[in-house]
């Protein structure tokens, strides 16, 4: 099939604005799994809340700029709240069970949404400065997808600055490798857990406040991408930051580039990605052995 | 299967006879008229199936309210589908069984209402499907008992491609969602497309429920169509479009879907749907020529809230209240004397003139196509305006021979 090497770039910058939006999401669930081994299927639930929460600021009059900052403060308080009474108890127990916990969590997260705000999605405007496609070179495209790349590679370095250049990040990091020798040294590890499950419910609401002008709001709208974050944190290794990113964007190079070749294979291929990892590396690329 | 006497079959006999042999009855001790509803309430087009329901409510409250037959009242039971066949069947199993509904009518998938249909022509019970679909008209999937109030994919791809290829160009690309809709869709365009020299150059085929469609479009930007054309439904219909706008698509290409949904556009907003062109079987403004479309929206508003039917709706109601209007026709509820009352039955109970074609049961009626509009004049709900009308007419349809009825 003989596609110009011009439609292939586009292609492929296309996949990595869908990327983007997979890191948000991706690097939330694995810094929760990769500190409190919490497997959290209602990140996606929480993407949805982020999406809802924008709907109703920008529908009260908040710039879409100002929003983006407060949605994540208030799904991650949320965030705390389920950490710091559901999540906690179960400290200590085996991993299905936080596991069922935050599956049948993501349910009637989903059906108080159904019941608030209707079946029915509700539309979002992106920002009349974001609106539009401009040429890049190679072909017309969208500007909130490159806004997106932006912001992913501005949440990124934030997170690597935090993580690797404070004193908390340090605590987070120690936190992961051995949380008992953490205790002993006399930190406070629930705290640190309850702000690590905050910042990553916090991260997933930014993700669905993002999305949400690409696809309008909708209560399902986490179900999809918690598949697929999962494919990327799994890819990248569970618990891994540089693997959710790597992954993420090869993910969404995959999805995109398969779209153009074989369009009816653009799902499947990166469960097949996911597999193929796994064989060679079934700790993910970047993951722990173990 | 015959020769076993199921439940079911000796609650029909008994019924049957009860009423034959004692008209006298009181009517308060009657049973209610029961018109089982499966429709997915929860999954992708909840929106759309909650719509059906509350038009379902109307004409049961109108029938109720006209005294019913003869005093005995009817029933509408709703039971969540989730868009899923093998659940479909089960729920319309426990309804005939049961429940002991005496009618079904809902579906609102082609692969549901076919997994529906399935089980009424075994147990011979009466169904009126009222979503699209081509195959439930064919002798293969058909019965007596099978009846289609919903357009079919054949009628409304039909209609929008005699609309769109002359006025926008031949040079189509399709975007399909890849399941039986999708499908059926494309071989209505194609179809029709073939006298009015339409040209595919692409179809690209993407799986139900997708989110993202945004890997799609360099192609179809790159293909400079004269038509994109969105053949999928619902949720994917509403992104599809907001995608192919946020990509400039429209700078060169119209959009046009077979069917234009109300929900899809509400849920999308006016400028992401601005322009784009589809067809419906129904669109609440057709109350400006219309009487009977008049008549329902008000009782509509009135019933529920002052908010307008959808299309899917509609249907909703014009599917109930035909088995009504049969009942009433048959002064019974037995099933064949139904089925004998529908065929018969000419009929204008919300949009124009409607009748059940002899051979397959498929309402015969008009279709709309629709264009969207960014700014509404008349309320929110005034997001379309009707551009044409392709009347009631057998010769849009495939041919009962076609379809394999002898």
């Amino acid at each position: 099939m003989g596609f110009p090497l011009e439609l292939i770039a586009l292609q492929a910058v296309a996949g990595i604005a869908l990327g983007a939006v997979y890191v948000l999401l991706a690097l939330g669930l694995s810094l929760i799994f990769g500190m409190l081994t919490v497997v959290n299927f209602a990140h996606g639930a929480f993407f949805m809340l982020g999406a809802y929460v924008g709907v109703f600021l920008l529908a009260g009059g908040m710039p879409f700029w100002l929003a983006m900052v407060v949605v994540p403060l208030i799904v991650g308080t949320m965030g705390l709240v389920v950490e710091r009474f559901l999540i906690r108890p179960l400290y200590g127990r085996p991993i299905d069970d936080p596991l069922l916990l935050t599956f049948g969590l993501a349910y009637v997260v989903v059906e108080l949404v159904r019941i608030v705000a209707g079946k029915q999605g509700i539309p979002v405007e992106m920002p009349d400065a974001l609106q539009g496609a401009v040429d890049i070179g190679i072909g017309f495209f969208p500007i909130y997808r490159l806004f997106l790349i932006g912001v992913a590679v501005a949440v990124v370095a934030g997170l690597w600055l935090l993580l690797e250049r404070t004193r908390y990040g340090l605590i987070i990091r120690a936190g992961a490798q051995d949380p008992l020798i953490l205790r002993v040294l006399g930190v406070q590890v629930a705290r640190v857990w309850l702000l690590v499950f905050g910042l990553g419910t916090g991260l997933a609401a930014m993700a669905g406040f993002l999305a949400a002008p690409l696809q309008g709001a909708a209560p399902e709208m986490g179900i999809p991408v918690l598949a697929e974050a999962f494919v990327v944190t799994v890819i990248g290794g569970m618990g891994s930051l540089l693997g959710a990113v790597v992954a993420a964007m090869l993910v969404g190079v995959t999805i995109s580039l398969t779209g153009l070749f074989a369009p009816d294979m653009a799902k499947l291929s990166i469960f097949a990605l996911m597999a193929l990892v796994l064989m060679v590396r079934p700790q993910g690329l970047f993951g722990r052995a173990g | 299967m015959t020769t076993l006497i199921t439940p079911t079959r000796r609650l029909l006999l008994g019924g049957t006879a009860a009423t034959l042999a004692a008209p006298a009855y009181v009517s308060g001790q009657e049973n209610p008229i029961r018109i089982g509803f499966p429709v997915p309430l929860t999954g992708p087009f909840g929106a759309e199936a909650q719509d059906q329901v509350r038009a379902a409510e109307v004409a049961i409250a109108e029938f109720n309210g006209a005294g019913g037959l003869g005093g005995r009242r009817a029933e509408l039971l709703v039971r969540d589908d989730r868009l899923n066949p093998g659940e479909a069947a089960t729920r319309t199993l426990e309804l005939i069984e049961r429940d002991r509904a005496d009618f079904i009518v809902g579906g609102l998938s082609a692969a549901v209402q076919l997994a529906i249909n399935n089980v009424t022509r075994q147990r011979r019970v009466l169904f009126n499907s009222i979503s699209q679909s081509d195959t439930i008209n064919e002798a293969s999937d058909w019965s007596r008992y099978t009846f289609h109030e919903a357009l079919n994919p054949h009628m409304t791809a039909g209609a929008v491609a005699r609309y769109a290829v002359p006025k926008y160009g031949k040079r189509w690309v399709f975007l399909i969602a890849d399941y039986a809709y999708g499908n059926e869709m494309l071989r209505g365009f194609q179809r029709a497309g073939r006298e009015l020299g339409l040209e595919t150059l692409a179809d690209i085929r993407h799986p139900f429920g997708a989110t993202d469609y945004s890997t799609f479009m360099p192609r179809i930007a790159a293909a400079r169509p004269d038509v994109l054309c969105l053949v999928n439904f619902g949720r994917d219909q509403q992104i599809a479009v907001r995608q192919a706008t946020d990509f400039g698509i429209k700078r060169n290409t119209r959009i046009v879907a077979p069917v234009l949904l109300y929900t899809a556009r509400l849920a999308g907003g006016g400028p992401a749907f601005e322009g784009v062109v589809g067809g419906t079987s129904y669109y609440w403004r057709l109350e400006e020529t219309t009487p009977s479309a008049k008549a329902f929206n008000d009782r509509f508003r009135a019933q529920h809230g002052n908010r307008v039917p959808s299309d899917y709706g509609a249907l909703g109601y014009g599917g109930v209240r035909t088995v009504l209007e049969s009942v009433k026709a048959a002064g019974s509820v037995e099933t064949d004397r139904v089925v004998e009352a529908m065929r018969a039955l000419r009929y204008d109970f919300y949009k124009g003139p409607q009748y059940y074609r002899g051979c397959d049961h498929q309402s015969v009626q008009s279709v709309l196509v629709l264009e969207s509009k960014a700014n509404t004049v008349r309320g929110e709900a005034d997001v379309f305006d009707i551009v044409a009308t392709e009347g009631p007419d057998e010769r849009y349809l495939r041919s009962c021979a076609e379809l394999g009825h002898g």
